[in-house]
This record gives C-alpha cells, sequence and structure tokens, in this order.
C-alpha cells in the first residue's frame, strides 16, 4: 500500500468535522441525523486505518459494532423524528423547544 | 510524487480520486437545501468509504457498509422525508446570533487540531507495516470471526439485547397509542395552544 495511513486519518477527521458542523448549522431534524451518520463513518473509517496500520482486526470489528449501533440509533432517532412531526408538524428542531427552560 | 501506474499504485490512485469526491459530497450534503438531494449525497459519500475499506483491506465491512448504509439505513432516510413531505423549505433564521460564523470557525480549528494530531501522533508520511495479509489468513470474514466470538463475544451478545430493544421503542414511538391516551396527549395539546408561547 502506498498510500500513508495518515492520509486515510486526515480525510476522516474532515469528514467528521463536516458532519460537526452539519450537526450545528442545520435546522432540520433529518439533515442532522445525517450528519451524524456522517460523524460516525469518518470514525468507522479511522478505525479501519487504524486497524490496518497496527495489524491488528480489533479496529474492524469494532468498526462492525459501530456500524450496529448506528442501525440502532437510526430506528430509534427516525421514529422519534416521526412521532415529533405528528405532533408538531414540523421537522424543524427549534419548534421542538417544550423541555426548553 | 505519484509512481508509475501498476499494481502497487492503485490505492494511490483510488484515493486520490475518491478522497475529493467523498468530501465533494459530504459538503453538498451539508449545503443542499433538499432533504433528498442531502440523502443521496450522503450515499455516494458511503460508497466511497466502502472503497476505501475495501483499499485498507477489509472486504468485509466493504460489503456491509454497502448493503447496511447505502443499503438500509438510507433507504429507511428517504422514506421518512418521503413520508414527512419534502417541500417544505428549511428555516433559515439563525435563533443564536452567529451560530454559523462560529460552528465553521470551530469546525476549521478541529481540522487544524486533527491534522496536528496525526501530524505528531503517527507521522504523516508513514505508511502501513506490511504483511497485512497474514492478519487476513483464510478469508477477512474468518478471521473476524475469529476475533469477534472470541475476544468480542460478551460485547456481540449485548449488541443483540440493543437491537431488540431499538426495535421495540421504534414499535413504541411510532405506533398508535391507547385511545384514553391519545384523548389526553390531544387535550394538551390544545391547552399548549391556548396559552400564549413564552418569548425565549
Amino acid at each position: 500500500m502506498r498510500t500513508p495511513i495518515s492520509y486515510f486519518l486526515i480525510l476522516s477527521g474532515v469528514l467528521f468535522t463536516i458532519g460537526t458542523v452539519g450537526v450545528l448549522v442545520r435546522r432540520n431534524a433529518l439533515v442532522i441525523f445525517m450528519s451524524v451518520e456522517l460523524q460516525l463513518n469518518a470514525v468507522n473509517l479511522t478505525l479501519v486505518a487504524f486497524s490496518r496500520q497496527f495489524k491488528e482486526l480489533d479496529g474492524q470489528v469494532l468498526a462492525f459494532f459501530s456500524m450496529v449501533v448506528a442501525a440502532a440509533e437510526v430506528v430509534v432517532g427516525l421514529a422519534i423524528i416521526v412521532a415529533l412531526f405528528n405532533r408538531r408538524r414540523s421537522a424543524n428542531v427549534d419548534d421542538a423547544n417544550l423541555l426548553k427552560w | 510524487m505519484v509512481p508509475l501506474i501498476g499494481a502497487v499504485a492503485a490505492d494511490y490512485i483510488v484515493f486520490w480520486v475518491l478522497a475529493p469526491i467523498s468530501v465533494g459530497a459530504a459538503l453538498g450534503m451539508l449545503f443542499a437545501r433538499n432533504a433528498v438531494h442531502s440523502a443521496l449525497l450522503l450515499i455516494v459519500n458511503f460508497f466511497c468509504l466502502a472503497v476505501f475499506f475495501l483499499v485498507l483491506g477489509s472486504p468485509f465491512l466493504f460489503a456491509v457498509q454497502i448493503i447496511v448504509y447505502a443499503g438500509a439505513i438510507m433507504v429507511l432516510f428517504l422514506f421518512v422525508i418521503m413520508l414527512l413531505g419534502v417541500t417544505r423549505e428549511e428555516s433559515l433564521v439563525e435563533r443564536l446570533k452567529g451560530q454559523r460564523v462560529l460552528a465553521t470557525l470551530l469546525g476549521l480549528g478541529l481540522i487544524a487540531e486533527v491534522a496536528l494530531a496525526v501530524r505528531y501522533g503517527v507521522g504523516i508520511s508513514t505508511h502501513a507495516a506490511p504483511g497485512f495479509d497474514a492478519v487476513n489468513r483464510g478469508g477477512n470474514v474468518q478471521s473476524l470471526a475469529r476475533v469477534l466470538f472470541n475476544s468480542y463475544f460478551f460485547p456481540f451478545e449485548v449488541t443483540s439485547i440493543l437491537l431488540i430493544v431499538a426495535a421495540v421503542a421504534a414499535m413504541v414511538m411510532a405506533g398508535r397509542r391507547a385511545p384514553d391516551i391519545e384523548q389526553a396527549a390531544a387535550a394538551e395539546d390544545e391547552r399548549a395552544k391556548r396559552e400564549p408561547e413564552p418569548v425565549s
């Protein structure tokens, strides 16, 4: 493999940052969720890259677990968004301020 | 320096072709007005990441990435977008002043921080140790299963509980509630609507 591992790590950092900024900036709950998915995927890339670097498969197993957690999280999160939409007729996160102090 | 095109340089080319595509798709997802466009661009990004997994010697995660992420999760996203309607525009009002500028600046700071951490932790031009094929001896799936069912057996079982809980939670959340609870919730909504919204 000619590509240095650090390239993958920096790429993953860039993708993670884009996801973070997406969570902070966007107002649509669905797009916020997609940004969270992007963050999870960036971390997966880091895990697999380090697994390659250190010649251990634990990183890949961890990436696998993180995919499972992401799937579970998406199921529950989308159910919450749908329930919220049924009550408020809006997927905008600014409209959900019932618990706001 | 890009070496001569050959079997050795293949991953180099793959990286430099797909890395801009994946970053561009992620940025497109960030800036797309339409939620469907965001979802489609995110699928492009997931495919790029799947190819990176392949390059990094993990064909199993390559397949899982495409099947679970690009296949199942994004279809679920598109399904919910369809359920909620795609025509509504996102409001561009900033509830917190300067949030966008601050988020962008902090994001750039985070990138710089990650780059510094990689620079001092791993080294910019450190190549992976050769001989990864030995780790994948007998096939990537077999070796992965060996690790998963030996060292990570308990977390694996806990994962199954997590999935069951998630499925039950989704059913409870999205399903119809009992009629009396429904009535109480409707009354609560009415009262909230009649009272004036507190100014925040």
